[in-house]
């Protein structure tokens, strides 16, 4: 069968899409590498090479061509989001465990490319946090408080070799959300804590840049109608309310809204990881919900859980309840009296 | 200035309107052969009223309607009648259609026609005339005019849409029409505004029209009543009857209600025109201006006669150039691919477009659906078409009737936008024939159920019947005293019998009465002739579940 239209908008594909999310995603990536050392270039190449390598092998697997689905850039998108969520310069084996989790098992062993219910990169990222937590805490350490910042060749070597020619601690440090965490637990009060020199201007140094940057790239996308406003602004609300009230709850011991937006994954989970249509709610009212619960659980995570930042798994939970949701949250159809649950 | 209702969604289309734009509606030629399908409009064929070798005259009505739903066919010219057979016509299915043939005999006398008061006529007369004068709408779903001009239970219908907002890319029939003939089709909505009760009239026209608006508007300045010329935003499918009465009164039609019952009706400024041209002059619905475009030398709009074989028409306007790839019948969102171009013109027909590969590129190979709800977005019936792709493509029927998927109007503004290329409309159209034929299976099952349960009644009545009589002789006999007390063996035949009569008894009281039981013999002598037919019958005809039809 092939009726009409016949025709179609141009400049519109699964591929401009995926190219629109990844040029989106450079001013993070600028910023990352102008902040932390230009390893994330590596870390990115590397991820890349490695999902693309799972991605072909799942489509021979699975009998599809490769051309159309290797193009498609969905799993660049997967690979990127994934870089950018794991600490740069990690060995390679751990980039190869996590992106199996990611491509191999969250994506095609659930169907491919549109059917699973996962995040793919945030599968990846939860596997490895459960499972290696010590590499998953080896940020690199901020341009202003690094002791020796790594150089592209300092990069190849830590990745591919696991060690390189300077010690781990001269370019490592603890981020601000551990910082946060970890002070807190031994009896600190909020404000020794945030004098610790990791601190910038309302979050970590650097990394608040680099979420600044996220957002403009998530802004670009949001005005070229990637996706809509619904679910990175409920999700940042969310996270600005929450904070704000627990703070107001305990002021010694927690961090205000602004350091909460502008650290760790908020600002790349609002507007690059929530938005994922596939994973997350389609209904207006299912965005708001879906993302305005998330943001709850990032902060809950972040001030009472047991990991310092709460983003992906927020961001998973959410993506179990997603069905559910825009079950109920089917909006009105034209001619009809309300919407609501399906089949009512 | 009227206020403008937004709906949602809508796509942005090229429009691609100024290729027929630039001349004025033509005129054709008399042709040596039209050909009528008997089956225009929605709703029952018109039953042929002619037979190979009778002569006709235009405007002669060939096809009589039949039914609650359905409306007249008329000859186009005059001539000889030299076939009524199965004929390609221009439909999305490719199948044939019973078809009149015409051979012109170059006279093109006319039958004798005259207008009727239609403003003193009774309106049943009024709709009973438009009935045979063969009008349908001719916005594209043809349905019967005269059915459109009741008013059903409301005392009237106080808002009357004219839709000539025409919003299909390539078409400008409408566009034209306005242009050319807006005097003529604002008399036409003075008669529907007359057989409605209607006091609004709202005339719809899409703002990249701006020579039809200026021309209805200043035909609306001089006619006699009020009405209102309103441009609506150039965004398709402004033109869909619920898109436009939403634009223009802001009411949303209630699903699966008529627009009467929010007090609207709508009507194809074309549908308006013919109005005219049927009760002012009494002319039957036997022409009608249809675009030809795309890929031919001249594009136009012609005032083609219904019959007309759609490659004389492609010939008015030059014919298809070389690298023509094909056809579509109506616009390039809507419409659907012409097999056959020997199909003739027919009241649906508004648009035919010689397509070539540059314009009309083959469809991008769909990839998976990402479910990126562009295409909610962009829907005008506000539905999630993404979820109905994923059950209609699942065949769980039941959920796409859940997500309402009859609400959807295959505009296809969701195939237009999806980024997956994926054919939307097309998995719709599937699951929307599947559910049909399902439920027509579902009737006919139950069909066959009532029967089979009625014979299995009948079965047992006869048997019990039998029963009862047999036992009665019996009695009689045994009453007579022709068997003796002292026989053990007539005794226990007695013992039987009687325990046969109790039986009987009480299966007669445990059988509630049926509309069956005390028939009058002529209905039982009918059912037992039904019922010997039917045992004559070929076992399919239960098994399929059709119903015993009358012996030729």
């Amino acid at each position: 069968m092939n009726g009409s239209p016949y025709t179609q908008s141009a400049n519109n594909s699964v591929r401009i899409t995926m190219i629109k999310v990844l040029v989106a995603l450079i001013p993070g990536i600028a910023a990352h590498a102008w902040f932390f050392g230009p390893g994330i270039w590596v870390s990115l190449i590397v991820c890349s090479l490695i999902a693309i390598f799972y991605e072909s092998l799942a489509l021979v697997m699975r009998g599809y061509p490769q051309k159309p689905f290797l193009s498609d850039g969905s799993v660049i998108v997967t690979a990127w989001l994934f870089a950018l969520s794991v600490p740069t310069l990690a060995p390679i084996w751990l980039y190869a465990v996590g992106l199996l989790f990611a491509v191999l098992v969250a994506k095609h062993l659930y169907g491919g490319l549109g059917q699973n219910p996962f995040n793919p990169a945030m599968v990846g990222y939860a596997v490895l946090i459960v499972s290696f937590p010590t590499y998953m805490t080896q940020w690199p350490a901020p341009l202003q408080l690094a002791t020796h910042m790594p150089s592209l060749a300092n990069a190849v070597d830590m990745v591919f070799a696991g060690s390189g020619s300077i010690s781990i601690d001269a370019y490592t440090l603890a981020t601000p959300l551990d910082t946060l965490k970890t002070l807190g637990r031994a009896g600190q009060s909020g404000t020794e804590i945030f004098n610790q020199p990791i601190f910038g201007l309302i979050a970590g140094k650097g990394g608040e840049w680099v979420a600044a940057a996220y957002l403009l790239g998530g802004l670009l996308l949001l005005g070229n109608r990637v996706f809509t406003w619904h679910v990175p602004i409920a999700y940042l609300a969310s996270v600005a309310l929450t904070a704000t009230l627990v703070q107001a709850i305990d002021p010694s011991q927690h961090a205000n809204a602004w350091f909460h937006l502008f650290s760790g994954g908020v600002m790349l989970g609002a507007f690059f990881i929530a938005t994922d249509p596939v994973s997350g709610s389609t209904t207006p009212l299912g965005k708001l919900i879906f993302a305005g619960v998330a943001g709850f659980i990032t902060v809950m995570i972040r001030d009472y859980g047991g990991y310092p930042d709460g983003v992906a798994f927020s961001i998973l939970l959410m993506n179990i309840a997603a069905p559910f949701i825009d079950t109920y949250t089917q909006p009105r159809v034209f001619g009809h009296a309300k919407g609501g649950k399906v089949g009512k | 200035m009227r206020a403008i209702h937004p709906f949602h969604g809508g796509v942005h289309l090229a429009e691609h309107k100024t290729e027929s734009t630039g001349t004025a509606i033509g005129w054709m030629s008399l042709l040596p052969r039209y050909v009528v399908p008997l089956s225009q409009h929605i709703g029952q064929p018109a039953i042929p009223v002619v037979k190979p070798g009778d002569r006709v005259l235009r405007g002669q009505m060939i096809g009589r309607p039949t039914g609650t739903i359905s409306t007249a066919v008329h000859a186009p010219t005059s001539g000889i009648v030299s076939a009524v057979e199965m004929h390609p016509v221009a439909h999305p299915s490719g199948l044939t259609g019973l078809c009149v043939v015409i051979e012109s005999d170059g006279a093109d006398r006319a039958v004798e026609m005259s207008g009727i008061d239609w403003r003193n006529l009774d309106p049943a007369e009024v709709q009973a005339h438009v009935r045979d004068l063969g009008l349908a709408g001719l916005g594209g779903a043809v349905f019967p005019s005269a059915i459109k001009l009741q008013r059903g239970n409301a005392a009237r219908i106080p808002t009357l849409i004219l839709n000539g907002s025409e919003c299909e890319p390539w078409i400008t029939c409408d566009d034209m029409l306005m242009r050319e003939r807006a005097d003529a089709t604002l008399r036409g909505a003075a008669m529907m505004r007359h057989l409605l009760g209607a006091d609004t009239v709202l005339v719809g026209i899409e703002d990249n029209k701006p020579q039809a608006i200026a021309a209805m508007t200043e035909a609306a300045r001089q006619a006699p009543f009020p009405v209102e010329i309103v441009a609506v935003p150039t965004l398709y499918p402004s033109g869909g009857a619920k898109q436009l009465t939403r634009l223009l009164t802001g009411l949303d039609n209630p699903t699966g209600k008529l627009s009467t019952e929010i007090g609207v009706q709508v009507f194809n400024v074309g549908t308006a025109y013919s109005m005219y041209r049927a009760l002012e002059l009494g002319e039957p619905m036997i022409s009608r201006v249809v675009t030809v475009t795309g890929h031919v030398p001249r594009p136009g709009n012609f005032e083609a006669r219904i019959g007309t074989p759609l490659r004389d028409l492609l010939a008015a306007a030059g014919g298809d150039l070389p690298g023509t790839t094909g056809h579509i019948i109506g616009g390039p969102m809507m419409g659907f691919d012409l097999d056959d171009a020997r199909a003739p013109v027919v009241k649906a027909v508004n648009c035919i477009i010689a397509k070539r590969v540059e314009q009309f590129p083959p469809a991008a190979p769909a990839m998976p659906c990402i479910r990126c709800g562009q295409c909610a977005q962009a829907c005008p019936a506000e539905l999630q078409p993404f979820e109905l792709y994923w059950y209609a493509k699942a065949k769980d029927f039941e959920k796409t009737r859940r997500y309402n998927l009859f609400d959807c109007i295959e505009c296809g503004c969701c195939s237009y936008v999806c980024p997956s290329h994926i054919p939307l409309v097309d998995y719709y159209r599937f699951a929307k024939s599947e559910i049909r034929a399902h439920e027509l299976d579902a009737q006919a099952s139950q069909a066959a159920r009532e029967r089979h349960d009625f014979r299995t009644f009948r079965l047992e009545r006869e048997k019990r019947e039998k029963a009862e009589k047999l036992a009665q002789k019996a009695t009689t006999r045994l009453d007579s005293g022709a068997v003796a007390e002292d026989d053990p063996a007539a005794a226990k035949k007695k013992a039987i019998l009687q325990a046969a009569i109790e039986r009987a008894a009480k299966a007669k009281v445990a059988t509630t009465p049926q509309n069956t039981d005390n028939l009058s013999p002529t209905v039982q002598r009918e059912i037992d002739a039904i019922e010997a037919r039917r045992q004559a019958a070929p076992d399919d005809a239960a098994a399929t579940g059709r119903q015993p039809t009358e012996a030729p």
